[in-house]
């Protein structure tokens, strides 16, 4: 299953959701889907789930999104009982797993046979579970993009295409000042 | 018997109560409190929030995530205060850089320096790592103030009103228990 055919089967079923993504994903999410309800986050890897947690607490009546990757979530795994116990019924959690720190070159995680969705089961997650077919995805998302929150789906995926690596014009600042505007507007 | 005038209790220069340090925090129209317990604050400052219903108090694992939540809410038009031990703000330093500084957001931060000694600066703690939160925070641009009493509060609701008027992080530095009154 590749990244980008997942993430061409979620921008299909997406509405007024606000999409986190972060570093590979980012890239992927751009180009694929640039739309004003986008958030590209930074700060350090890992932090992706929490920049969404903020948003979704900020914006009870809107669903938020983050494209997290497995290597951006073992950086910051407490972020999974912060997030179950902070409860954000409108949060849909997607780890898209290729078992490497992909936007460190490729270099493998210390373990491959992490089940993040029992982790993240166990932190609290009102639901959570593992897809490893595009099929199985596109039959799913749109169930999931209505579960109640918080929702974890870890996504066996490997690369697809290639999209232009381009962190400036990720973290433009106009971007964020987009989303601002677009999230005033619908308050 | 002493001949001189008797020490007040609560003498706003040698006392800090944390019932002050939130009403000035409401003041300046925080709505969230995001915070991994510090000694320094847990008594006096985090249990009083921890009580109010009108402060949302998120517990959070890890001090870096405080970042990015603190982050998203902002963008939500939602004001949140930091409260955490200056180590977790050491821990931080990349999330601190990259959000705060790099993306110029008001990130509002409340740091217990645990075991700072009240009779010197923190500049010049014998604590290494007290010694170096101000000139850390200096380095980076983010402007910071001792609140060590209670004369020292009139400082935080200027100083959040000024971060979310300029874009632009700001520390308050606890430099001894508050007390829960």
């Amino acid at each position: 299953m590749k990244r980008d055919d997942c993430f061409h089967a979620l921008k299909r079923r997406l509405t007024d959701e606000i999409v986190v993504a972060t570093y590979t994903s980012a890239h992927d999410w751009i180009a694929i889907a640039p739309r004003d309800l986008n958030y590209f986050s930074t700060g350090a890897m890992g932090l992706a789930s929490s920049h969404a947690l903020g948003l979704a607490l900020g914006n009870p009546d809107r669903r938020v999104v983050v494209l997290d990757g497995d290597g951006s979530l073992c950086m910051n795994l407490g972020t999974l009982v912060t997030i179950a116990a902070a409860g954000p019924r409108n949060f849909l959690h997607i780890v898209t797993n290729n078992g490497t720190y992909e936007a460190n070159g490729a270099h493998p995680l210390p373990s491959r046979n992490v089940d993040f969705a029992g982790l993240a089961r166990a932190a609290g997650y009102r639901h959570a579970c593992t897809i490893s077919e595009l099929a199985d995805f596109e039959a799913q998302i749109g169930t999931l993009l209505t579960t109640e929150g918080p929702v974890f789906v870890d996504l066996h995926v490997v690369p697809g295409a290639a999209y232009p690596i381009d962190y400036p014009n990720l973290y433009r600042a106009d971007r964020r000042e987009a989303l601002k505007t677009a999230l005033r507007a619908g308050r | 018997m002493g001949s001189g005038p008797a020490v007040a209790s609560d003498d706003a220069t040698t006392s800090l109560h944390g019932g002050r340090i939130i009403a000035a925090i409401k003041e300046a129209g925080i709505d969230y409190v995001l915070s991994v317990p510090d000694i320094t604050t847990a008594g006096g400052l985090l249990k009083p929030i921890s009580e109010d219903n009108s402060l949302r108090l998120i517990r959070v694992c890890k001090e870096d995530e405080c970042l990015g939540i603190a982050m998203g809410l902002a963008m939500s038009d939602k004001r949140a205060l930091i409260l955490i031990q200056h180590t977790g703000l050491l821990d931080s330093l990349n999330a601190l850089g990259g959000v705060a500084v790099e993306f110029r957001q008001p990130i509002c931060f409340m740091v217990g320096l645990l075991e700072r000694e009240v009779d010197r600066p923190p500049r010049q703690s014998g604590r290494f790592r007290i010694r170096i939160v101000e000139p850390i925070l200096d380095v980076m641009g983010i402007p910071h103030h001792l609140v060590e009493n209670d004369k020292d509060i009139d400082v935080i609701r200027p100083g959040i009103e000024a971060a979310y008027r300029d874009n632009w992080p700001v520390a308050f530095l606890i430099g001894r228990p508050p007390v829960a009154s």
